[in-house]
C-alpha cells in the first residue's frame, strides 16, 4: 500500500506541475478540489432554485415545463438547467479526484481522520441529489431511474405495497409521487450541505472557496459547455412502454446498469461493504502522529499566535491558570494534533540565540524540540565546506524529503521560528540558508506555505528579522517529483553566494557554545 | 499575451475540454437497458390469503363474556398465496407468496418482471389464495401482442373479476 501511495501520489504531483503551467500554483485546479466542489454546490443550488420557478410538479405538467424551459427558454433557463446538470456531474468527478489525492497524500490518518469519516455520507447525499433529480423531469431517462430504483428498494421489503407498482402503468402513477420526490430533492441537498459543513469542522479557516481567477475560469468553462452542448431531454416517460436505449449520465447513474445485472442482494451488501470499508479506512492500518505538542507556560505569554496558526484547529486559548500577569494561556488537543510544528515556528519564545538557562519555548514538539533542532542546525553546518556553503531546511513532503549532506528534514518549514535563519547566517553556520517547502499550489499542512511566505514578507508574526539578508535566503517550492530542480537552485544559489562579499556582522559560533548548544538538546531529550 | 491572461486562456481551455467531457459522458454511451426487439410482462399486485377460521365449540363460547361470543375464532395470521403463471404453455412462475409484515398480517405481494422478445403470447394465470381449497380460486388467459418496447402490466383484484390487465 505504501509503494502504491508514493507512486500514486507521484502521479498527482507530475500531473499538478502541468496544470501548474496552465493555471499558476495558485489557481491549479487539483490544488483546490474542496473549494471547487463547494463552489460547485452553490452553482448546483442557485441554478436549482433557479430552475424551480419554472418547474411544474405532476405526472403530465412536470416533463412539459422541463420542455418549454430547455427549447422555448433555452437562453436562461435552458442554460441553468444545462449548469445543473454539468455541475452536479463535475461534483462527482472533484469528489472522487479529491478522494483519492487526499488518500494519495496521506492526509486521512491519525488526527486527521476526522475530514475523511465525515466525507463518506457526502458521497452519498451526492449521488441520492443527484437521483432525486433526475427522477423529476419525467422523460425517459427518469422513468428509467424511477423503476429501477423502485425496483431495488422493494428488494428490501419496508414497504407494505411494492413502490415500483406505482410505475408499472400509467393509471397507478399519481401526482402525489411528484410531490415526494420535489421534497426529497430540496431536503436531500440540504442534508448535503450540512454534511459538507460538518466535514470541515476540524479544520481551522476552511477553504471553501476557490480563488476568484479560478471561479471565473470554471464558471465561464460551464456556460460555454452549456451552449456548446446543452443537456438533452429524453422523449416524454410512457409506463406502456420500456425505454430500451437510454442516455446514462455516467457520473450520477454510472451504477444503475449493474444494479439492473447484479442480485439486489449484492448491490445492498456492495453499499454496506463500500461505506464501512471507506470509513473504515482511516484505521487499515492506523498510523499514529507523533506526540503532540506540548505547552510551556513559564514561557508562553498568551498571545495566540499559535491559536492562529494552527492549521487543525488544535489549539485553543484559555484563561491563564498559573497566576502569571497574562490573561490566557493555551492548551493543546492531543487527539487533532498531527505534529506539524507549526505552532512552535510561530511563538516568540522560540530564539535560537538564547544561551542563558535551557532552550524551552512557549510550544515546542516532544519529539523534535527547538533545542534540538538547534543543535541539529549546528552539525549539519559543520558537513558543510568551501565557499558558497548552504544550509538547506526542508519539508517531507516536497523535493527535499530524503535526508542529505547540509540539509535538515522537518515535517514543515513553518516550523522554523524566523529567527532560526537569522541565527544561522549570523553565527556563521552557512553563507546562505534554503528553505525548501513543498509544492507551491498545495501545502501537505495546508498553510505551512502561506505561513512561510507572509513571516518572510514581514506580513505575519514572527517576522523574519529585516536586518537578516534576503540575497542570501532562497526559498523553493517544489514536490516530490522535482529533486533535480531543487538541486540546480541550490546550486546555482551557492555559486552566487561564493561571489558575494562575506556577510558582514557575522559572529561566528563558538567551540564551546555548539558543544552547550549539543548539551541543551541532549538534557532536553532526557528530560522528557 | 503572459502573466495571467495566458492563464485564464490555457486554464479556460483546459477547463471547457473538460466540462466538454463530462457533458458527453453525461448522455453517451447509451444504455441498452432492454434487448432490441423485446417487451416486458410485468406481473404485480398484492393480495391477501384467506383468513384461517374455526367455528368455536358451545363450551369455548360459555366461557367467554357475553358481548365476546363471536362464533369463529380466526388466526391474524394469513396464509401464503399460491400464483403460476405460463407463457405458451411453459410455466415462468410457480410460487408461494408468503404473507407480509412482522407477524404475517400483511398482504402477500409479487413484483416480476419478463423480458420476452416481441410476439404474441398465451398467458395463463392461477391462483390459491386458500391452502384449504382443492384447484385454484382464481384463473384467467390472455393472448398478448407484445410490440418491441411495449409494457404490459398484469394485475390481480377479485372486486374486478381476478386478473386483469391494466
Ligand atoms: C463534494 C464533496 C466534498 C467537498 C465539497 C469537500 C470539501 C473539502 C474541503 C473544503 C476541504 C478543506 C480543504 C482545505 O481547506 O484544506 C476538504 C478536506 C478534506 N476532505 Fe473533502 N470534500 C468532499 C468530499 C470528500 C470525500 C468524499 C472525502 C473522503 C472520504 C474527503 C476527504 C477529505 C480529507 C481527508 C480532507 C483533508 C483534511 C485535512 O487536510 O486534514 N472529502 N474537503
Ligand atoms: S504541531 Fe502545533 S500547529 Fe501543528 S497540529 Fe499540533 S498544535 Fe497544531
Ligand atoms: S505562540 Fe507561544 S507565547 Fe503565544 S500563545 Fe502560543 S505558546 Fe503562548
Amino acid at each position: 500500500m505504501g509503494a502504491a501511495r508514493a507512486a500514486l501520489r507521484r502521479g498527482f504531483d507530475r500531473a499538478e506541475r502541468g496544470l501548474d503551467i496552465a493555471f499558476g500554483p495558485d489557481w491549479n485546479p487539483l490544488a483546490q478540489l474542496g473549494p471547487l466542489g463547494w463552489f460547485l454546490f452553490w452553482i448546483v443550488a442557485l441554478t436549482g432554485v433557479y430552475l424551480f420557478i419554472f418547474f411544474d410538479t405532476g405526472v403530465e405538467a412536470a416533463y412539459g415545463s422541463v420542455e418549454w424551459l430547455s427549447t422555448d427558454h433555452w437562453w436562461h433557463a435552458g442554460v441553468a438547467r444545462s449548469l445543473h446538470r454539468y455541475a452536479s456531474d463535475l461534483m462527482v468527478l472533484v469528489m472522487f479526484t479529491h478522494l483519492v489525492r487526499e488518500w494519495a497524500m496521506d492526509r486521512y490518518r491519525g488526527a486527521r481522520w476526522f475530514s475523511w469519516f465525515t466525507g463518506v455520507p457526502v458521497i452519498w447525499f451526492v449521488y441520492l441529489s443527484g437521483i432525486t433529480g433526475y427522477w423529476l423531469v419525467w422523460d425517459k431517462l427518469a422513468q428509467y431511474v424511477a423503476v429501477t430504483t423502485t425496483e431495488l428498494l422493494d428488494t428490501l421489503g419496508l414497504f407494505g405495497e411494492p413502490i415500483a407498482r406505482n410505475f408499472a402503468s400509467p393509471q397507478m402513477l399519481s401526482d402525489r409521487f411528484f410531490t415526494l420526490m420535489v421534497f426529497l430533492h430540496i431536503a436531500i441537498p440540504l442534508l448535503l450541505l450540512l454534511a459538507m459543513w460538518i466535514h470541515i469542522q476540524r479544520i481551522s479557516e476552511p477553504r471553501t472557496r476557490p480563488p476568484r481567477g479560478l471561479a471565473v475560469i470554471t464558471l465561464g468553462a460551464l456556460v460555454a459547455g452549456s451552449l456548446i452542448l446543452p443537456a438533452p431531454l429524453l422523449g416524454q416517460a410512457d409506463l406502456a412502454q420500456v425505454p430500451q436505449s437510454i442516455a446514462l449520465d455516467w457520473f450520477l447513474l454510472g451504477l444503475y446498469p449493474v444494479i439492473e445485472s447484479v442480485p439486489a442482494g449484492v448491490i445492498w451488501a456492495g453499499c454496506v461493504v463500500f461505506t464501512v470499508l471507506l470509513a473504515g479506512l482511516p484505521w487499515l492500518p492506523h498510523r499514529a502522529d507523533p506526540p503532540a505538542a506540548e505547552v510551556f507556560l513559564d514561557h508562553c505569554n498568551g498571545c495566540a499566535r499559535c491559536v492562529a496558526d494552527c492549521p487543525y484547529a488544535a489549539i485553543t486559548l484559555e484563561p491563564r491558570s498559573d497566576g502569571a500577569p497574562f490573561r490566557f494561556e493555551v492548551a493543546v488537543d492531543p487527539a487533532r494534533c498531527v505534529a506539524c510544528g507549526i505552532c512552535m515556528g510561530s511563538c516568540p519564545s522560540s530564539t535560537p540565540f538564547r544561551r542563558s538557562g535551557d532552550l524551552i519555548t512557549g510550544i515546542d514538539l516532544p519529539q523534535r524540540p527547538l533545542a534540538q533542532l538547534r543543535a541539529e542546525v549546528i552539525d549539519a553546518a559543520e558537513a558543510l565546506a568551501g565557499p558558497g556553503r548552504v544550509l538547506t531546511l526542508a519539508c517531507g513532503h516536497g523535493a527535499g524529503g530524503a535526508e542529505a549532506r547540509g540539509r535538515i528534514v522537518l515535517p514543515c518549514v513553518a516550523m522554523l521560528p524566523p529567527s532560526l535563519i537569522d541565527f544561522i547566517l549570523s553565527r556563521g553556520l552557512a553563507e546562505g540558508v534554503c528553505v525548501a517547502g513543498c509544492a507551491e499550489r498545495d501545502c501537505q499542512n495546508r498553510v505551512g506555505a502561506a505561513w512561510t511566505k507572509a513571516r518572510f514578507g514581514r506580513s505575519r508574526d514572527p517576522y523574519l528579522r529585516a536586518r537578516v539578508p534576503r540575497e542570501r535566503v532562497l526559498t523553493v517550492w517544489a514536490g516530490p517529483t522535482e529533486p533535480g530542480r531543487l538541486e540546480a537552485e541550490v546550486s546555482a544559489f551557492s555559486a552566487r553566494l561564493a561571489d558575494m562579499a562575506p556577510y558582514g556582522p557575522v559572529r561566528q559560533i563558538g567551540a564551546e557554545e555548539k558543544q552547550e548548544a549539543r548539551a541543551k538538546a541532549i538534557g532536553r531529550s532526557a528530560a522528557e | 499575451m503572459t502573466g495571467r491572461w495566458l492563464h485564464i486562456a490555457l486554464g479556460g481551455l483546459v477547463s471547457l475540454a473538460l466540462v466538454l467531457a463530462a457533458a458527453a459522458l453525461s448522455a453517451w454511451p447509451s444504455w441498452q437497458s432492454l434487448p432490441a426487439g423485446h417487451g416486458v410482462i410485468r406481473l404485480s399486485f398484492t393480495h391477501s390469503g384467506a383468513r384461517t377460521c374455526r367455528d368455536r365449540s358451545q363450551a369455548e363460547l360459555d366461557a367467554l363474556p357475553r358481548n365476546m361470543r363471536q362464533a369463529q375464532i380466526c388466526e391474524r395470521r394469513r396464509p401464503p398465496v399460491h400464483v403460476e403463471m405460463d407463457v405458451d404453455g411453459r410455466a415462468v412462475l410457480a410460487r408461494s407468496l408468503p404473507p407480509t409484515g412482522l407477524s404475517g398480517t400483511g398482504p402477500s405481494r409479487v413484483y416480476q418482471n419478463f423480458e420476452l422478445p416481441a410476439g404474441t403470447y398465451d398467458i395463463a394465470l392461477r391462483l390459491r389464495d386458500d391452502p384449504a381449497l382443492v384447484g385454484y380460486g382464481d384463473a384467467a388467459e390472455f393472448r398478448i401482442d407484445l410490440a418491441p418496447g411495449q409494457s404490459v402490466a398484469i394485475d390481480y383484484d377479485p372486486g374486478s373479476g381476478g386478473f386483469f390487465i391494466h
